[in-house]
C-alpha cells in the first residue's frame, strides 16, 4: 500500500479555486518534491494535508496508508504521523519549547498506545536530536519561535521533525529565508531523517534546496494541478529555462498576458 | 465562528463548581443600616466601647462620602438599604470551642470545597480560618501556633482576648476614612482573620484563610490585620467561593498588613467569589481594599492574586513603601469572560530610601468580559534611590472582550528609576493551528498558552494553591517539565 495517495484533490479558498485536482501517490520512502510559481497552489496543498481549517475541501480523496485522512481533525493527522515543517513557524510567547514539545511526542505516543515519556527520557532524546540540527541547548528553554531569528525557526521546524519521527513529512517552503550555511544545516537534518519507511513532500520555489535535498521524483505545479513529473532532473531544467520555458507563468503575470 | 474559536470559548465557560447552597439556618438581623444596626453587631460580639465607637465614626464618615464612579466597570447603583448586614450560622452554643462542636453540615460544605478544615487531615501544614457568611467558624492548627508565639485567630476573637493589638494597627494602614467602601466596612465588617508574628518568629506552616458567602442577600465585609513583627516572616492565602444566586451580593472587605523592620509577609489570594451566568445575572460585587505597609527597614510585602471570580473586581492591593530599602511586590492574573468586569492593579507608594518595587500584572479576557488594569506608582521627594519595575500583558481570547491598561507615574525625586513595560496579545487561529498541527488537541493548546502567560505570576503562589488557580484556569500540570 502505497503512504498517500492523492486522488483528484480539489479545494477552495472563499469562492476561489485553488487546487483543481491534484493527483500524486508518495511510496513509502520517497521523497518528492513539489515545484510551481508563486500563486500555483503549493502552500495550499500543504495546508489541505494538514488540515487548515482556511481551505475548504470541495472534492476529491487522500488516504495515508488507507485511512481516509481529510475525515481526521488536524491533531489526530499530526498523530497518525503527518508532519508540516511551516513556512512561517508560529510565536507561542509564554510556552517554551520543551513544554511544547513534550506535550507533542507525549500526545503522539499515547495515541500509538505508547507509554508517555517522563522528564529525564525526554531530554535524552532531545539531546540526540539537537546535536544533528546543531541547536543551541538554549533554544529548549526559550519560548516556541518567540524572538527567533528566520533561521533558528526552520531549524527548529526540522528540529521537532526529527523529534516526532513523522510518517508523511511535508516541508513547506523550508529553504525561504536561510543563508547557504543555514540552508545546509537544515537539509543535513532532512536527510538525516530519509528512511526506507518515510514520505517526504518538500514543496519549494526554488531548485537550490533539491541541490542539498535530492528528491526521487519532481512535479510542477502550475494553477491548482500538477502539469508535469520527472526526476531529479526536471528540477535542472526548471533552474536553466525558468517556468516560462515550461509555459508557465506566476499568477499576477499569467493574469496580465489574458 | 470557526471550531477553535467555539473551543476557546468553551474552555473560558467551564461552569461555575461551587455554586451550591449549604441549608443551615442562619441568624441575620434585618435589612438595612443605620447607626442601630451598628450597635446590635458589635453588641452581638460583645465588643469594646472603643470599637463600636470606632466603628460609629466610620459610619458618619460613610453618609458624608459618595461611592466612586471612577473605575472602569458599570452597574446599576446598589441599594444599601437592601442589604443583611449581619449573618451567622446559627449553632447550638454561643460559639464553638473547637472542631466537634461546629455544625456538621457547615463542615461538609468545607470539605465540598476542598478545603482541609480536620486537623488530623492536615498534612500540608495549612493552618485555616474559615469565615462562613459573617463569622469564623474554626481556626486549626490555633494550638501548635501559639507554642511560638503566633496568633491566628478571627477577628472576633482577637478583638476579645489581644485588644491591645487590635487597637493598635486597626485601621492604621487603612484608615476607617479611606474610602466609600472600606468606611462601609468599618462601621460593618463582622468577622475576619487577625495573625501577629512575634519578633525574629518564622511562621512554620502557611497560614489560610476561607471565605464563603452562603445566605441569600447578605454583604460579607471582613477585615483581615496581620502584623509581622521585627523579622518575623508570615505567608498567608486566601480563597473565596459563593453560591450561584441571579441577585448581586456585595462583598466589601479590608485587609491591612503591617511588617516591621526585616519582617516579611507573602500574602496570596485565590478569588474566586461567583462570577454570575452566562448573560450576567448575578454574581459577587467584590470592591476590596487591601493594602499593606513596610514600616521598618528592609522589610518587604508580597501581593499574589489569582482573580477568577466575580461580577465585578475592584481591587488594588498596595503597598506603603516606608522603611528604608523595603520591597513591594505585586503578581495578578486577572480572568474575566462572560460579562465580567475587572478594575484591578496597585499603588506603590515609595516614601523611604532605597525603596524598591515589582509589579506583574496579567490580564486575561474572554466572551464580553472586560479587563482594566490601574496601577500608580508614586515615588516622593524623600524616596531617593527607589526603583520600580512593571509589567502588564493582556490575553485576549475571542473578539468580543476587552483589555484596557491605566498607568500613572508620579516621580518626584530626581534619583529613581521606574520601568514601564506592556503587551496585548491574543490567542490566534494560527497559534492554535499550529500546536493542532503536532498533535496538541485546542483545549490543551488553549491551557498551554493561557498557562505560559501567567507562569510568572504562578511562580509566587505557595505549591498547593498555585495547583488550585491552575486548575481554576482550566489547566493541567501535566506534561511540565522542569
Amino acid at each position: 500500500m502505497s503512504l498517500l495517495e492523492i486522488i483528484d484533490l480539489r479545494a477552495k479558498v472563499g469562492d476561489r479555486e485553488i487546487l483543481k485536482g491534484i493527483n500524486l501517490t508518495v511510496k513509502h520512502g520517497e521523497v518528492h518534491a513539489i515545484m510551481g510559481p508563486n500563486g500555483s497552489g503549493k502552500s495550499t496543498l500543504a495546508g489541505v494535508l494538514a488540515g487548515r481549517e482556511l481551505y475548504e475541501v470541495t472534492g476529491g480523496q487522500v488516504l495515508l496508508d488507507g485511512k481516509d485522512l481529510l475525515e481526521m481533525a488536524p491533531e489526530d493527522r499530526a498523530r497518525e504521523g503527518v508532519f508540516l515543517a511551516f513556512q512561517y513557524p508560529v510565536e507561542i510567547p509564554g510556552v517554551s519549547n520543551m513544554y511544547f514539545l513534550k506535550a507533542a511526542v507525549n500526545q503522539i505516543r499515547k495515541h500509538r498506545g505508547q507509554e508517555e515519556l517522563d522528564a529525564m527520557d525526554f531530554l535524552n532524546l532531545v539531546r540526540e536530536k539537537m546535536q544533528i540540527m546543531k541547536m543551541d541547548q538554549t533554544l529548549l528553554n526559550r519560548p516556541v519561535n518567540t524572538g527567533f531569528s528566520g533561521g533558528e525557526k526552520k531549524r527548529n521546524e526540522i528540529f521537532q521533525m526529527a523529534v516526532l519521527e513523522p510518517k508523511l513529512a511535508i516541508l513547506d517552503e523550508t529553504d525561504s529565508g536561510l543563508d547557504i550555511d543555514a540552508l545546509r544545516t537544515v537539509s543535513g537534518g532532512v536527510n538525516a531523517m530519509r528512511s526506507p519507511e518515510r514520505g517526504m513532500i518538500v514543496v519549494t520555489h526554488y531548485q537550490r534546496l533539491l541541490n542539498e535535498i535530492v528528491p526521487d521524483y519532481v512535479h510542477v505545479l502550475a494553477d491548482g494541478r500538477l502539469v508535469k513529473s520527472g526526476g531529479k532532473e526536471l528540477a535542472l531544467e526548471l533552474e536553466a529555462g525558468g517556468y516560462a520555458a515550461l509555459g508557465i507563468y506566476d499568477e499576477e503575470e499569467a493574469v496580465g498576458r489574458v | 465562528m470557526s471550531d477553535s474559536t467555539q473551543t476557546i470559548e468553551t474552555f473560558a465557560n467551564q461552569e461555575y463548581k461551587w455554586g451550591f447552597v449549604t441549608d443551615i439556618e442562619a441568624d441575620a438581623i434585618p435589612r438595612g443600616l443605620n447607626e442601630d444596626v451598628i450597635r446590635l453587631i458589635s453588641a452581638k460580639k460583645n465588643e469594646p466601647e472603643w470599637l463600636l465607637d470606632w466603628r460609629l465614626k466610620a459610619y458618619r464618615h460613610w453618609l458624608d462620602m459618595e461611592e466612586p464612579s471612577w473605575a472602569n466597570v458599570t452597574y446599576p447603583p446598589i441599594d444599601y438599604q437592601n442589604i443583611i448586614y449581619y449573618a451567622a450560622p446559627k449553632t447550638k452554643t454561643d460559639a464553638p470551642k473547637s472542631l466537634e462542636e461546629v455544625d456538621p453540615e457547615l463542615l461538609k460544605t468545607y470539605e465540598k470545597l476542598g478545603i482541609p478544615l480536620k486537623e488530623q487531615e492536615m498534612l500540608a501544614g495549612v493552618a485555616v480560618d474559615a469565615v462562613f457568611d459573617s463569622v469564623s467558624v474554626a481556626t486549626t492548627f490555633k494550638e501548635k501556633l501559639k507554642a511560638q508565639g503566633i496568633i491566628f485567630c478571627s477577628f472576633s476573637e482577637a478583638v476579645q482576648e489581644h485588644p491591645e493589638l487590635v487597637k493598635k494597627y486597626l485601621g492604621s494602614v487603612v484608615p476607617a476614612s479611606d474610602n466609600f467602601f472600606a468606611a462601609l466596612n468599618s462601621a460593618v465588617f463582622s468577622d475576619g482573620s487577625f495573625c501577629y508574628v512575634p519578633k525574629g518568629v518564622r511562621c512554620p506552616m502557611e497560614l489560610s484563610t476561607y471565605f464563603r458567602i452562603n445566605a441569600k442577600d447578605t454583604g460579607q465585609f471582613e477585615r483581615t490585620l496581620i502584623v509581622a513583627d521585627e523579622g518575623a516572616y508570615v505567608s498567608y492565602l486566601e480563597g473565596c467561593t459563593a453560591p450561584m444566586r441571579d441577585t448581586n451580593q456585595l462583598h466589601a472587605a479590608v485587609v491591612e498588613l503591617v511588617a516591621l523592620d526585616h519582617a516579611q509577609i507573602k500574602y496570596s489570594t485565590v478569588q474566586n467569589w461567583y462570577p454570575g451566568d452566562k448573560d450576567g445575572k448575578g454574581g459577587i460585587y467584590n470592591f476590596v481594599t487591601k493594602r499593606g505597609a513596610c514600616r521598618g527597614v528592609n522589610s518587604k510585602i508580597s501581593w499574589t492574586q489569582v482573580e477568577t471570580g466575580s461580577a465585578i473586581t475592584w481591587k488594588y492591593p498596595s503597598c506603603l513603601l516606608i522603611g528604608e530599602n523595603s520591597v513591594g511586590e505585586f503578581y495578578s492574573v486577572a480572568l474575566t469572560n462572560n460579562w465580567q468586569q475587572a478594575d484591578t492593579g496597585t499603588k506603590m507608594i515609595h516614601i523611604g530610601k532605597n525603596t524598591t518595587s515589582t509589579i506583574v500584572s496579567k490580564g486575561i479576557s474572554a466572551g464580553h468580559g472586560q479587563n482594566t488594569y490601574r496601577g500608580g506608582v508614586k515615588i516622593l521627594k524623600s524616596a531617593t534611590g527607589a526603583r520600580n519595575y512593571s509589567q502588564c500583558d493582556s490575553l485576549l481570547l475571542g473578539d468580543k472582550c476587552g483589555a484596557h491598561t491605566f498607568p500613572y507615574l508620579e516621580v518626584r525625586n530626581t534619583s529613581a528609576q521606574v520601568e514601564h513595560e506592556a503587551s496585548t496579545s491574543k490567542i490566534g487561529e494560527d497559534q492554535i493551528f499550529y500546536c493542532r498541527q503536532r498533535g496538541i488537541s485546542t483545549e490543551d493548546a488553549v491551557s498551554m498558552i493561557v498557562h505560559g502567560f501567567c507562569k510568572e505570576v504562578f511562580r509566587e503562589l505557595p505549591m498547593e494553591f498555585a495547583v488550585e488557580a491552575q486548575k481554576l484556569l482550566g489547566v493541567s500540570l501535566e506534561g511540565s517539565v522542569g
